[in-house]
């Protein structure tokens, strides 16, 4: 099983949980976070005083796969968030040792 | 129980005691002896304030129009004010703003009742009892502004002009609230609430009454006053129709001699302090561009022509503001901020406020666009400069704005909007070739010798207020306190509570 993690714009989790559900994909967790990568924020300007901000909102998205539909939903995320601008994310794979629904007490894929 | 908790049992207590003498003298106003004020039916003048029983002469269309207008300017403080100011200062310390604003609106008003409408509006020129430094006791506790039964039995409504004095108690009173808040700007997020309390209570009056009968009430700085240095009584004193050197002079120097005298906050320049809700601070100046037709076009103190004409030049003015400002960042940054058109607004309301009730509505929209420009510059560019920590920039928009206010109403009043025969503004001056230069022209002398009087008075006297109070009480927060932020370390609250 793979989890997969993607920090993606605000204005694409819409199209990125349609382009996932499409696909077969039940399930996910999102969460608004903040951070940077090579985009390094932004500046802001209060009456003259200018601040730098270093941390820009955005949306992660977290979903469990088994580990050969990964590429498949990989391609979906990338297709469905990317704008080709600066600041469009990342995604990243996690291997995952196991998965519990808390309800049942089933394990691995079938608690997915 | 610390010395501070002490203290505000005793102010209360005081307080209480006061209030009960009060009531006690103020059930007989009409015994009262003569040196502490006569009943107002012996200080009657031509134009102002006079008591008849009987059916009252009050205008009802002006008394609903300044019942209207006292709502209005009370709304500027709280919420208008509050959240202007709130919206500006970090999360932190958004509480303690707003609590300013809301105890001073409590606190003021207590004030104006017991003594602070005797002290700015008691007597009247030609009174035995009047002065032109400072108001007599005639309506100390609301003597004389409460009605009363006289000896005849006869229930007595005092009234002032067309309205009820209550009511002109009233709508002074909201300005008498309102500044004092306007200097909070300077000292956001530093200052100690106990000692901001007893300087509200010694700067109301001992430096905005004085200043309001000075202009207002036939004093020292009245325009066109009876008696006045030049026997056409032309030239005496300054317009301020509605506040620019009562309000927003004293409040904006004051504010700057807080902001020098209390030094930065903490991490000034270091570490960031954004605004952080700038939806409160829209909203809180959409809210006092609302009140400030009462706070302006209130002041004809009638529902007149002057009154539209003040409505008129008060929404240009406005509306000036906001778009020299938004301009003037668009062509120097590049966009037009949000901050920046809500600032541009205040400033240009500022600026028309002694000017509305005499100046011509392109007049308006020509001091707004002004104040936007020069508001601007002082608010990034002075500022920046001279290194002060004004927090939200009390001093750059009602100080700066309130100056050039002032000074410009001697250029653009007109008697045809202000009334009287001779001419008011410079303009008018050089059309009517009564004067020849700007020397020659004594109202806009006038206008900036007022305004430098009032920086004057306001400077010296909120100097002296703070260094006593330093020695006294001590002016900050420790800087644990001030880390912590004043929502805590002064109430014991949080602004935002997410669970």
């Amino acid at each position: 099983m793979k989890k997969i993690e993607a920090i993606i714009r605000h204005f694409k989790l819409e199209d990125v949980k349609n382009a996932l559900a499409a696909e077969g994909i039940q399930g996910m967790t999102i969460s608004e976070v903040r951070g940077f990568g090579r985009q390094k924020g932004h500046t802001e300007m209060y009456r003259g005083q200018e601040y730098t901000v270093d941390f820009v909102p955005k949306v992660k998205v977290e979903i469990v796969v088994p580990s050969e539909g990964a590429r498949r939903a990989i391609d979906t995320i990338m297709r469905a968030a990317q704008t080709g601008q600066i600041g469009d994310g990342k995604i990243f794979v996690v291997s995952l040792d196991e998965t519990i629904r808390i309800r049942t007490g089933e394990t691995g894929e079938e608690a997915v | 129980m610390s010395a501070t908790r002490y203290f505000a049992a005793f102010v209360c207590a005081c307080w209480l005691v006061t209030i009960g003498i009060a009531t006690i003298h103020a059930q007989e106003p009409e015994n009262a002896p003569a040196a502490a004020g006569a009943p107002a039916v012996t200080n009657e003048t031509p134009e102002s304030s006079h008591v008849e029983p009987g059916p009252q002469p009050i205008d009802k269309g002006d008394h609903a129009w300044m019942l209207v207008s006292s709502a209005l300017v009370l709304m500027m403080t709280a919420p208008g004010l509050a959240l202007f100011y709130c919206g500006l200062v970090r999360k932190k310390n958004v509480l303690s703003v707003m609590m300013q604003c809301v105890f001073l609106m409590a606190m003021m008003t207590v004030i104006w009742a017991l003594w602070g409408y005797s002290l700015a509006f008691g007597g009247s020129p030609g009174d035995a009892t009047y002065s032109r430094w400072i108001g007599n006791a005639d309506y100390l506790f609301m003597r004389n502004v409460q009605p009363f039964e006289n000896a005849d039995g006869v229930v007595v409504y005092p009234i002032e002009g067309t309205i009820p004095r209550l009511t002109h108690m009233l709508f002074q009173g909201m300005f008498f609230i309102i500044t004092p808040a306007l200097i909070c700007g300077a000292f956001a997020e530093r200052m100690k609430f106990s000692t901001m309390v007893v300087f509200m209570i010694l700067w109301g009056t001992l430096i905005y009454c004085p200043l309001c009968h000075w202009v207002w009430d036939g004093g020292l700085l009245a325009w066109d006053i009876p008696g006045g240095k030049k026997a056409d009584g032309a030239w005496v004193g300054a317009l301020d129709f509605a506040g620019g050197t009562v309000v927003h002079i004293s409040s904006g120097i004051s504010a700057l001699v807080c902001a020098l005298v209390m030094g930065r906050r903490l991490g000034f320049r270091s570490e960031p302090m954004p605004p952080h809700n700038l939806t409160y601070t829209t909203t809180g100046a959409a809210l006092l561009w609302v009140g400030w037709f009462g706070f302006n076009a209130g002041s004809a103190l009638a529902a007149t022509e002057q009154a539209a004409a003040a409505f008129t030049a008060t929404h240009f003015a406005a509306a000036a503001g906001g778009l020299a400002w938004a301009i003037m960042e668009w062509l120097t940054r590049g966009k037009p901020s949000v901050l920046g058109t809500c600032s541009g607004v205040v400033a240009g309301l500022v600026c028309i406020t002694p000017a509305s009730g005499f100046v011509q509505p392109m007049a308006a929209l020509v001091m707004g666009a002004t104040a936007g420009v020069v508001c601007f510059v002082a608010c990034t560019t002075l500022k920046t400069k001279l290194g002060y920590d004004d927090s939200l920039d009390a001093f750059g928009v009602h100080g700066v704005g309130g100056t050039l206010g002032a000074i410009l109403t001697g250029v653009f009043a007109t008697k045809i909007v202000g009334g009287g025969a001779v001419p008011l503004g410079l303009l008018e001056e050089l059309k009517t070739g009564a004067a020849t230069t700007a020397l020659d022209q004594p109202g806009i002398l006038t206008q900036t010798v007022a305004a430098l009087i009032t920086w004057g008075v306001a400077a010296i006297g909120t100097f002296v207020l703070l260094k006593v109070l330093d020695v006294a009480m001590g002016l900050r927060v420790s800087q644990r306190e001030e880390i912590q932020g004043l929502d805590l370390s002064q109430h014991g609250e949080e602004g935002y509570i997410f669970i």
